[in-house]
């Protein structure tokens, strides 16, 4: 990415990816979300994902439960008391989705480079290269990834319709937002546009507490490529509040296995030259 | 309809996915840990004069380096496509590095054996030992980066202290075969592994519960907390049975090796189900990443 940033947000630089696009992302806008679910419905159609039979979970509105291999986007249905009054009912929904990371664990340790990062800056599985080791299922600080059983057990996830991209479309879930509450994009206006709805969002006494989720460089992460307004802590909505994935933590675990591996050498050089005295 | 403010979670739906792996994992992190183990003896015996204890450690780990990869490739997804491992060289990632960690050391221990009996010079099967050799402790230990390099909250928690626990268990192992395989009086220098590595193992394990605080409970729970329970009784009677009774009685070494592998095998096991365990309750994930070490379903020191 060549630096076009805006005055408040430095353009994010992005390890992997020297793609001279612009990167592309999504802000889902938690604050209009009516959860009609039409997001994941629309995903399944584009994307041919596989039906789910998730029973009736009896969590709400919700029995997708989570976004995984079969479910692309997921709505996150919360019901529960005001928590400003104490007393009626309050809502919360948010359609949820990959946040194709600017810094991804998922890419960094597939280790058969199935997952790539595209000339939009997203985050995408070959599913002609993966083998199914499911590594990047425990790595994702978000249990995005998941192995899809059936057929053969390789790892699915949003892929920001790669292929609706590719002929200048947007991704088949935005398109089919009713509220505008999925918003698709080059990622730096979208941060802006963010800005500016949370200050209108916050203008609300009893949405005070509405935050950005994902829009900062600083994060964890490095910033999410499909970052959210949400109002309230990130794990009401089953989200981590602070996720985090570096590649320098790699430089101090190897460290310390190189520490314990010269302890095993060590240990087996004592026990036989002991011996011998 | 969940109360306002707590519990901080929704629907107290796991946030990490549990790991896909299959039974074979926890089994591969035991024959590849104890094979590295093996391979170190091997060489190193051989600098210290000791061929024939040498061959029999390198012939052992043979055996843990041929079943190793079948055990992982059965666990993949596409079975017919582990060779994509082979396919790109990735620093990155610790799976990615481990494959070609493993593919080296078993071919190399092979070409050993090979080289030996077709009887070529001495120091062409020490320059194939050798490379096995220094393989082999990283095959002990790269499975606890690669356990650590996740979102998982127990394994991501206990990361740095975790290779000292594979080795000290990797070096018990490999001193454990040996006292089943030789013969007893030849077995001090494999007696002395069972006991430093059992040390080393119990030790760092101790130390790393004591770090991971609040988070180190799937290793009380559940499964994983039997587990625990199993492999530390089978490690300490091993280790126990050999240090004291190895020596002087044949059968004393046999059951107390095959009590100390069994405690290395329950230790992987442990470790491995500790991960299904901690990904299935979200208040691990939650509490780690907030710095709190609440109660359970205290969201009242909410703060963002």
């Amino acid at each position: 990415m060549t630096a076009a940033p805006t005055a408040r947000r430095p353009a994010v630089s992005l390890p992997m990816w020297q793609g001279g696009g612009t990167r592309m992302g999504f802000f889902t806008d938690s604050s209009i979300c009516i959860g009609c679910k039409a997001c994941e419905v629309a995903c399944k159609e584009w994307n041919g994902v596989p039906d789910i039979d998730t029973g009736f979970t009896g969590n709400s509105y919700d029995n997708t439960s989570s976004v995984g291999a079969n479910s692309w986007r997921h709505v996150a249905f919360v019901e529960r008391q005001r928590p400003d009054t104490g007393d009626g009912v309050q809502w919360l929904m948010n359609s949820d989705v990959c946040k194709h990371c600017t810094r991804a664990a998922c890419l960094d340790v597939c280790p058969t480079g199935a997952i790539f990062r595209s000339e939009f800056g997203t985050v995408v599985v070959q599913d002609d290269i993966c083998n199914g080791c499911g590594y990047c299922v425990v790595a994702c600080p978000f249990g995005v990834l998941e192995r899809r059983e059936a057929p053969d057990g390789r790892a699915f996830k949003c892929t920001l319709c790669y292929d609706r991209l590719q002929v200048g479309d947007e991704p088949a879930c935005a398109k089919a937002c009713p509220t505008q509450s999925i918003q698709f994009g080059p990622l730096e206006e979208l941060r802006e546009r963010a800005e500016k709805r949370l200050e209108e969002v916050k203008q609300e006494p009893r949405y005070a507490g509405a935050r950005l989720y994902g829009d900062s460089k600083d994060d964890g992460v490095g910033g999410f490529g499909a970052f959210f307004l949400l109002l309230d802590d990130p794990e009401v909505y089953g989200l981590p509040p602070k996720p985090v994935y570096r590649r320098t933590d790699l430089a101090l675990l190897w460290g310390a296995a190189s520490v314990a591996a010269s302890v095993l050498t060590l240990g087996v050089l004592g026990s036989l030259s002991w011996r011998r005295r | 309809m969940v109360p306002s403010g707590k519990p901080r979670s929704y629907y107290g739906l796991p946030i990490v996915k549990r790991p896909a792996w299959t039974w074979e994992v926890p089994w591969y992190l035991f024959t590849g840990g104890t094979a590295g183990g093996l391979a170190a003896v091997s060489i190193l015996a051989r600098w210290t004069g000791d061929a024939k204890l040498g061959r029999r450690a390198r012939r052992l780990a043979l055996a843990g380096a041929v079943i190793s990869p079948v055990l992982l490739i059965s666990d993949l997804g596409r079975p017919e496509r582990f060779l994509n491992m082979l396919r790109v060289f990735r620093p990155t990632s610790p799976m990615s590095l481990g494959s070609w960690t493993l593919a080296g050391f078993g071919s190399s221990l092979g070409a050993a054996e090979m080289a030996d009996i077709v009887g070529l010079p001495n120091v062409v099967v020490g320059t194939l030992e050798g490379t096995a050799g220094i393989l082999g402790p990283i095959l002990a230990n790269y499975t606890a980066v690669l356990l650590g390099d996740t979102a998982n909250p127990i394994w991501r928690g206990g990361r740095t202290i975790l290779p000292f626990v594979f080795s000290g268990s990797s070096m018990a192992a490999a001193g454990a075969s040996l006292c089943v395989a030789g013969p007893t009086d030849e077995g001090v220098a494999a007696r002395r592994m069972v006991v430093l590595g059992t040390i080393i193992e119990q030790a760092s394990f101790l130390l790393m519960e004591q770090r991971l605080g609040p988070l180190a409970e799937p290793y009380h729970d559940g499964a994983a907390g039997r587990l625990v329970k199993l492999h530390r009784a089978s490690s300490l009677a091993g280790a126990t049975l050999i240090s004291t009774l190895g020596g002087r009685s044949r059968k004393a070494a046999i059951l107390g090796g095959a009590l100390t592998l069994a405690g290395s095998a329950a230790l992987r096991q442990c470790v491995y189900r500790a991960g299904f365990q901690s990904a299935a309750d979200p208040r691990y994930l939650v509490d780690s990443q907030r710095g709190a070490a609440t109660d359970p379903g205290d969201g009242n020191g909410s703060v963002t």
